[in-house]
């Protein structure tokens, strides 16, 4: 067990080495930082002195050091488009993306947990029917399309929900918060639903295929012919077994849903890590592409991390991960 | 390299047996059987023959060229649908700001859009099958090397990975790229996204073929490994490559349209279906539903009969993957 913890930490200290390459040279090769500091009439001499107190004319290996290093304390560099240092405005923004992405697996979980259970049990009600339906549009239609549908729906028809931004948000420390606010609250219906309907699909599909299979295990039966209560067998014995594998697949997910709040993000003007990193490819802003990818890549390679470590102690069973569409 | 006799693949007896025309044998064989049984696949399939003949006729069937900004007149902007009060004739789904028909730029869309995923998937296919037949006939550290590379990869959502071959690029060439480079870059980005999924099928078909007979066979008579691998291993690997690629065009369409979407892919100037929704999406609260609604109609239906056409193909080639 510690050889198999010790293991899997090595290997994802060596994939976050790699990244920091990829991320490394980004920074150094595409694009000529120099230029992208200076203006256009900049002299010569002011260049190369820029040059070196960036240190562009040490060895690549040492600046790469020194890049690693500084990323480990969570200096970046300075953006390009606002001059100011990279992890200052990730800080600020790192709040929306986590509260929207946590809203986001929340519903999906309740919801796809929900239907999951109900197209299990009734399956021929025309209700089961109708989720079954509302799971196939959820992994076919493109997540931004959900989002204009929901802003045209509520939003520009109906009224009821604002289509953009956070609302207002209360200061606790660094941490920006939007939930608790009446506005905040408003603001983040419409993005959390469409970020989670892929992983509310995902998981109601994972739970109706695990309650089928336990509904037919041996000690469901035993359960039926000892005179339970049907809701004693279907919450309290079926649902609790089938929910291990669902609280995986829902953590492993939560990076993913962190990736794909660009595209949310985007849709709601959303001001959160993702619409910056979209921001910042538009106007090719290295410093924060390569920041946010290795932010993104340290939040996946933890999570990762923890739950294999996890899923050997709770599960061995369970050794797939799930992969997405957007 | 000695040309001698080659053992033709298995499959060589029977086709000489027949003697009949390849149209005969496909109409015979047990895919078409599932095709014909099933309705939604049938549908799906007219669907998707429809989209690419729509997009192959655009220049025939639109009334003007999207691309070409002297046949654009602002007079003509923001025209309504032909059935609603305000519509005017040739403007069968009206138009939009730059007085551009909204159905011309779909057909035209269409055909990036289209072009963009094929040519994606090609690239995907190719990097993906050679690594992954390289991986699995080579083995050992080539191997260890290639599939830690896909592992690593895999756990990053591909559009992440397409986002940053497009940032790259858009660096190394300026941030104008024209749009014609700009369909390059994304081929690029999605061929670099996707590949992992062909390699890892692949090397796992070769792994189980490689220790058949008639490779030891083909070894024994001296042909080369790279003969043998294109020639003898790759074609009894084809099926789930089928699969996966009907899947993975789904995906470049979805992939090219987000990129767009997200600003960046292909610019307004040379629209494809994300960009007119991206498009269209700012004229959402003016009440201008239509700019957006019918390029977001055909990139749906585009990418769900596609789905369900990969669908129906992996459950036809191979009950038993999944």
């Amino acid at each position: 067990m510690l050889a198999f913890t010790l293991r899997r930490a090595f290997q994802a200290i060596g994939v976050m080495f790699a990244v920091g390459i990829i991320a490394f040279s980004m920074f150094r090769f595409a694009g000529d930082p120099v230029s992208q500091i200076v203006s256009i009439d900049t002299p010569p001499a002011e260049r190369a002195a820029v040059r070196k107190s960036l240190g562009l004319d040490d060895p690549v290996v040492v600046q790469f050091a020194r890049y690693f290093g500084n990323a480990v304390q969570f200096k970046f560099g300075m953006s390009y488009q606002f001059r100011q240092p990279v992890a200052n405005l990730l800080m600020e923004r790192m709040p929306a993306t986590l509260e929207l992405a946590t809203v986001a697996t929340i519903i999906s979980m309740v919801f796809g947990i929900l239907m999951g259970v109900y197209t299990a049990l009734k399956r021929d009600t025309w209700l089961a029917k109708l989720f079954q339906m509302v799971s196939l549009i959820g992994i076919s239609l493109p997540t931004f399309l959900i989002g204009i549908l929901l802003i045209y729906l509520f939003a520009v028809t109906l009224g009821w929900l604002p289509s953009f931004g956070r609302g207002e948000v209360v200061k606790i420390g660094w941490w920006s918060t939007g939930l608790l606010t009446v506005s905040g609250l408003k603001a983040i219906i419409m993005p959390a639903i469409t970020l989670g309907l892929f992983q509310m699909t995902l998981i109601m599909r994972l739970v109706r295929a695990e309650m089928l299979e336990v509904l037919r295990t041996d000690y469901i039966r035993f359960a039926r012919a000892r005179g339970l209560t049907t809701r004693a067998i279907h919450f309290g014995h079926a649902l609790k077994n089938t929910l291990v594998p669902v609280i995986t697949v829902a953590g492993l997910q939560f990076g993913t849903v962190i990736a794909f709040s660009i595209i949310t993000e985007t849709v709601f003007q959303w001001p959160g890590m993702g619409l910056m990193f979209v921001q910042a490819i538009q106007n090719v802003d290295i410093p924060i592409m390569a920041a946010y990818l290795l932010t993104v890549s340290l939040i996946f390679v933890t999570i990762n991390l923890v739950v294999d470590i996890l899923y050997t102690v709770v599960d061995p069973r369970l050794r797939s991960t799930v992969s997405r569409p957007h | 390299m000695t040309d001698a006799v080659v053992p033709r693949s298995t499959e060589a007896a029977p086709r000489a047996g027949r003697g009949t025309s390849w149209l005969r044998r496909a109409l015979d064989s047990d895919i078409f059987y599932s095709f014909r049984r099933s309705r939604m696949t049938m549908i799906a399939a007219a669907i998707t023959l429809l989209f690419f003949l729509l997009a192959i006729l655009a220049p025939i069937l639109a009334v003007q060229n999207p691309f070409d900004p002297a046949q654009l007149q602002l007079m003509n902007s923001r025209i309504s649908p032909l059935w609603t009060a305000d519509g005017q004739a040739p403007f069968l789904l009206g138009t939009d700001e730059q007085g551009r028909d909204v159905l011309s730029a779909i057909l035209y869309g269409l055909r990036i859009s289209l072009a963009v995923g094929v040519l994606g998937m090609l690239l995907a296919g190719t990097i993906g099958i050679t690594l992954g037949l390289v991986a699995g006939y080579v083995g050992g550290a080539v191997d260890g090397l290639i599939m830690r590379i896909a592992d690593v990869q895999l756990t990053f959502p591909a559009i992440l990975i397409a986002l940053l071959v497009n940032g790259v690029a858009k660096s190394m060439f300026g941030n104008k790229l024209d749009p014609t480079s700009m369909l390059v870059v994304l081929v690029l980005a999605i061929g670099l996204s996707f590949w992992v999924q062909y390699a890892r099928t692949v090397r796992s078909s070769v792994l189980v073929e490689k220790n058949k007979d008639y490779v030891a066979a083909a070894q024994l008579i001296g042909l080369p490994a790279q003969k043998i691998m294109l020639r003898h291993v790759l074609p009894n690997a084809m099926g789930p490559v089928l699969v996966i690629a009907t899947i993975n065009l789904a995906l470049a369409v979805l992939t090219e349209a987000t990129l767009s979407f997200l600003g960046a892919g292909m610019p307004e100037t040379m629209p494809s279906l994300g960009t007119l929704i991206r498009i269209g999406n700012n004229y959402l609260f003016a009440g201008e539903w239509w700019i957006v609604a019918f390029p977001g109609i055909a990139l749906a239906g585009l990418i769900l009969s596609i789905n369900l056409l990969g669908d129906w193909l992996r459950d036809a080639l191979n009950p038993k993957l999944r």
